[in-house]
């Protein structure tokens, strides 16, 4: 093989990767606070909310996790202004990793739910607490740690899956190195510096996710 | 200018599905079987051989596959080959497969209670009659529903080869809808189409994990 690695241009181009690695992190953020906390309440609703709001709630569930998030991204972006909503590609991007995230994230929760054992609801209520509190202190915590490790696992493949959305113009990393070789016409290289970001960046995210963790939960578990 | 009729529509995307289906498959298997290969070096002895698996998987699990698409893409370039596409797709969701395949099945021999281990050794028998006989049943058992589950995952990974020109479902449903101008309509039945292939896969997942595992239910 006589290629010769050629990464002179990163003298010019290197502020394009940092605002799509800016962009990739804002993605994530964002799209993680809003997903869990739409995770959450479609656990809540499948394991104890009102019977009616189930049927579409695991109607969503089952629709999001069995479609590409590809297809997703593009229905949004694309198919939605056809019925009146607009937006840019960075809030399309972001309403797609909510949406994803949410069916995800509601299927894990729910699996730490319903591990509560029913003693812990009757403890909740013999100290007076309503179900809203009981659910927030007594069975929502605890749940979550149980499932954090799970949880962790597909908030990263949320954030590797974000990669997709440069294909709605949304300047992630992807997007920076598409820039690139398009002008630099060094495929090979851009690629692979960005997937050595991408790279870093889950390392960086699971170890951010371990530091949320030990905050959210100071406790160890009572077994 | 020329009108689309809805089955005008749904004909060609049904007609590219058919190369989401059979990607689908080359990828699952091809995974499979390199995934097997990876499975013997992670639970072998050879500390060089774990080591390596584990390198493998925290690379292909630890970035996106869209990356690895493009990386194939221009990587086999750099041979000098003429890549096409479909080589490029099939080459990195292979690889993308078995990494997670590896990390499933890892998990199911591990979950192998390990007094199955000593008692079959306490019988006298050796590495390979241990695995034939008496973990590799018990591991399958548990391994059937996660694969199954992540078939899923391949499929829906297929659609991402539609950015380096494979034409399969989701390239169709990009060029139909540079033809028709109804977005809406057209990702509308994509999504319907994936929906279709991969929610009965997921169902049979969910079903077998019920029934595989009444061995057990009362632990």
């Amino acid at each position: 093989m006589t290629y010769r690695f050629d990464y002179s241009w990163i003298a010019e181009y290197w502020p394009v990767i940092l605002k799509g690695l800016v962009t990739t992190v804002e993605l994530t953020l964002i799209g993680t606070l809003f997903g869990v906390a739409l995770g959450i309440a479609c656990a809540w609703t499948r394991s104890l909310g009102p019977r009616w709001l189930r049927p579409p709630v695991v109607a969503y569930v089952e629709l999001i996790r069995n479609t590409p998030f590809l297809i997703q991204l593009f229905f949004i972006f694309f198919g939605l202004p056809s019925l009146g909503v607009q937006m840019t590609e960075f809030q399309a991007a972001v309403l797609a990793m909510v949406i994803n995230l949410g069916a995800y994230s509601g299927e894990i929760i729910r699996a730490g739910i319903e591990a509560t054992p029913r003693g812990q609801f009757e403890a909740g209520a013999s100290l007076a607490m309503t179900r809203f509190e009981t659910f927030r202190h007594v069975v929502l915590i605890p749940a979550l740690q149980r499932i954090w490790p799970a949880l962790s696992s597909q908030i990263v493949i949320v954030m590797l899956g974000s990669s997709v959305v440069s294909q709605i113009a949304a300047e992630d990393i992807t997007f920076a190195a598409n820039f690139i070789q398009s002008r630099t016409f060094r495929a090979f290289e851009s690629y692979f510096l960005t997937t050595g970001l991408y790279l870093l960046l889950a390392l960086a995210l699971r170890q951010a996710l371990r530091g949320v963790g030990r905050m959210l939960f100071p406790r160890r578990a009572a077994r | 200018m020329m009108t689309f009729t809805l089955w005008d529509i749904l004909r060609n995307l049904l007609l590219a599905a058919r190369w989401t289906v059979l990607l689908s498959l080359v990828s699952f298997i091809g995974g499979g079987l390199l995934g097997m290969a990876l499975l013997y070096l992670r639970i072998g002895k050879a500390r060089a051989g774990q080591i390596f698996v584990q390198g493998y998987v925290e690379l292909f699990q630890g970035t996106p596959l869209l990356m690895q698409l493009f990386l194939a893409f221009f990587g086999l370039g750099l041979f000098g080959i003429d890549v096409p596409a479909w080589l490029a797709a099939g080459l990195a969701l292979i690889l993308w497969t078995a990494a997670f395949l590896v990390e499933i099945w890892r998990g199911c021999v591990e979950s192998v209670a390990r007094g199955q281990w000593e008692a079959s050794a306490s019988l006298g028998m050796g590495y390979v009659q241990q695995m034939r006989y008496v973990i590799l049943p018990q591991a399958v058992r548990v391994a059937v529903p996660p694969t199954v589950g992540f078939s899923v995952q391949v499929v829906k990974g297929t659609a991402l080869t539609s950015i380096i020109g494979f034409v399969e479902l989701s390239k169709a449903g990009t060029v139909v809808t540079n033809a028709t101008f109804e977005p809406f309509t057209v990702y509308g039945l994509v999504a319907l189409i994936y929906f279709a292939l991969c929610w009965p896969l997921s169902k049979s997942s969910q079903i077998l994990e019920r029934k595989l595992n009444v061995a057990h239910r009362n632990h």
